[in-house]
């Protein structure tokens, strides 16, 4: 049992070390690639502030993508599902228990007939 | 000393939080500095003498504890005609494996909530059912007495709801302590049925003694039933998880990371309950794929309700909802093939100790998570999404601590759960490859949420409707640090976890006759 000994599943194997090694190497020839690019700028000029397809740069309040704004298009596709999935998070103490029973009561017909 | 000590090393672990929480409301009254150290010795012993009970278990072997005998280890008294009839504390490797994670979860709560409650009001009160809440823990996973578990499972239930509705909150907080205290009480009660159908037909509530003469007479599966099932909504698992993301987001955040650890102390009872008092005596397909079911509504439904949250501590509550999915998917697989030693060795025990290994993994992740939620909390006094941003600015140490957190839950090497999802992905697959894919959809959908989290409260630029934020208070940042550290380690030396804590601790859940052993062999 060593440190850097690797896991096997039995069907397949992980070792983070090796993982790391390659993420690192990764990181290194991106670092490369990125110095390879123009250092030419002037900070505080307009060439270092956001570039919004030519638009002016609104209030910075209406710049950040609020947490409502993100996954829109997943959750309008989904739609149907969340319909009814919401419907049981109802927040009633009395649906809390009906969900327990009606579980129970399933289990123990499966459990009585098979 | 140390041997005395060791002696009583399983007592101890319930003795020293229980008496210190109900010295802290004395002290508290004449000197709050004293309370403190107060608390913070008790917790320290606790956790102390978890870990040495832990270790212990880990290097010599399953320990028994009979309470008020001659001798601790004197479990079948010599004149009781083979009976245990004391309470007796049976410790294996799979309770040590969870008096190690109370151990560490309890701490780091404790010292957390310490920072971040320091300016509130009722602090006696607070310490004192923190550390009723650990007592209760630490008894559900280690007695082997079944009344003695429904005792520990109301200490437990009862300190949990107070302590959710402990900060009012205009009210809302106590309807969700209400709402926890209404399901603990109910669960409880069909846990005290099972116990009287037990001891109606075996006359003993030790359940090394129940195991080794159970039948699985009709009445026992009403018995199966009304432990399972109350135990799995104690878990929250999907449909009966309704209660989860109310009490969870409403508790002070030090308390949510432990309360993860107390719901799954009820998935200790679960699966307690299946391998090592049923065992094959009840049919382990059907009710290994009642379990497997269980896990993946959880998952599915957990993550799904997750992503359209827009309270922080809401949508980590339904996250905690989709992880335990992934810890019953894999200990119900290896339920399912408990009967088939074939399938058992080939892939049913890997997915137990990928299930098992997550538990830990999601003690120490969920509960970075939570504490970094609340460190957001405590900062800005927000907790709805939409209203916050642009913290990373100033709260790199919690925006880090949450990456962290982050990546781990979603399953990103080389953190933590991706260890335990690899072994649980792998090994499903070969059960049952629908499972396993759905296993890896909801670590995608994952990953998606918690990088809309990651995105609304540390990206963008400084908001002036947040205010000027500072970084939180230090001890709460090594509260964080400390489980960061943790889940960095657990993802970098995932062989050594799994040798030589959860795969003892697998076996011990597997091996139900020497579970009986311990007991009935200590005459």
């Amino acid at each position: 049992m060593g440190a850097f000994e690797t896991l096997q599943s039995g069907f397949g194997f992980w070792n983070p070390f090796v993982w790391l090694g390659v993420f690192l190497l990764t990181m290194l020839i991106a670092l490369l690639i990125r110095g390879l690019g123009t250092k030419k700028y002037k900070p505080g000029t307009p060439q270092t502030k956001p570039f919004i397809s030519g638009n002016r740069e609104e209030n910075i309040e209406q710049l950040h993508v609020r947490a409502g704004n993100l996954y829109w298009g997943f959750l309008e596709s989904m739609k149907s599902y969340y319909k009814h999935v919401v419907r049981i998070h109802s927040g009633m103490i009395s649906d809390y228990l009906l969900w327990l029973f009606a579980t129970m009561a399933i289990i123990l017909v499966i459990g009585i007939y098979l | 000393m140390l041997h005395s000590i060791a002696k009583h090393i399983p007592a101890l672990t319930v003795a020293i939080p229980l008496l210190t929480a109900f010295s802290v409301p004395v002290v508290g009254r004449f000197n709050v500095k004293l309370r403190n150290i107060l608390v913070v010795l008790g917790t320290v012993l606790t956790s102390a003498a978890g870990l040495f009970l832990a270790y212990l278990v880990f290097t010599q072997g399953s320990l028994t504890y009979a309470f008020g005998a001659v001798s601790p280890e004197l479990t079948v008294p010599p004149d009781s005609g083979g009976i245990p009839i004391r309470i007796i504390f049976s410790i294996d490797a799979f309770s040590a494996f969870m008096v190690l994670i109370v151990s560490i979860v309890g701490m780091v709560s404790t010292l957390y909530s310490l920072s971040s409650e320091k300016m509130r009001t009722g602090q006696d009160g607070f310490f004192s059912l923190l550390l009723l809440l650990i007592t209760g823990v630490i008894g559900m996973v280690s007695t082997g007495d079944l009344f003695n578990l429904f005792v520990f499972l109301e200490i437990a239930s009862l300190s949990g709801a107070a302590l959710v509705a402990y900060r009012i909150d205009k009210g809302i907080a106590v309807e969700a302590g209400l709402k926890y205290a209404m399901i603990s009480t109910t669960a409880g009660l069909f846990v005290l049925l099972a116990v009287g159908i037990f001891y109606s037909q075996y006359g003993s509530l030790n359940m090394a003694v129940i195991a080794d003469k159970i039948q699985f007479t009709q009445l026992d599966m009403f018995a199966l039933v009304f432990l399972i099932v109350p135990m799995a909504m104690k878990c929250g698992s999907v449909p009966m998880h309704l209660w989860t993301p109310d009490a969870y987001s409403r508790a002070p955040a030090g308390v949510t990371a432990f309360l993860v650890v107390s719901s799954q102390a009820s998935l200790y009872v679960l699966f307690r309950v299946c391998f090592s008092l049923f065992n094959i005596t009840m049919n382990t397909q059907v009710f290994g794929w009642i379990v497997i079911i269980f896990g993946v509504l959880s998952m599915f439904v957990g993550v799904t309700m997750a992503l359209p949250q827009k309270t922080v501590k809401r949508l980590m509550s339904y996250h905690a909802v989709s992880q335990t999915g992934y810890m019953l998917l894999g200990v119900g697989v290896g339920l399912a093939t408990l009967g088939n030693p074939e399938a058992l060795n080939a892939y049913g025990k890997t997915a137990m100790v990928g299930g098992v290994f997550h538990i830990i993994n999601h003690a120490l992740y969920k509960g970075l998570l939570f504490l970094t939620a609340g460190a957001v909390i405590y900062a800005t006094g927000k907790r709805n999404l939409n209203e916050l941003g642009g913290l990373g600015h100033t709260m790199k140490y919690t925006m880090v601590f949450f990456l962290v957190g982050a990546f781990a839950i979603a399953g990103m090497p080389p953190f933590n759960g991706y260890a335990s999802k690899f072994m649980i992905y792998e090994s499903v697959f070969k059960f049952n490859p629908l499972l396993a894919i759905v296993a890896i959809i909801v670590s995608i959908l994952t990953l998606a949420s918690f990088m809309k989290v990651f995105h609304s409260m540390f990206m963008g630029p400084k908001l002036p409707s947040v205010g000027e934020v500072r970084e939180v208070p230090k001890p709460m940042l090594v509260s964080m640090g400390v489980l960061a550290v943790l889940v960095v380690l657990g993802g970098l030396f995932p062989d050594i976890i799994i040798k030589s804590v959860i795969e003892p601790a697998v076996n011990a859940l597997l091996a139900q006759g020497d579970y009986i052993g311990m007991v009935l062999g200590g005459q």
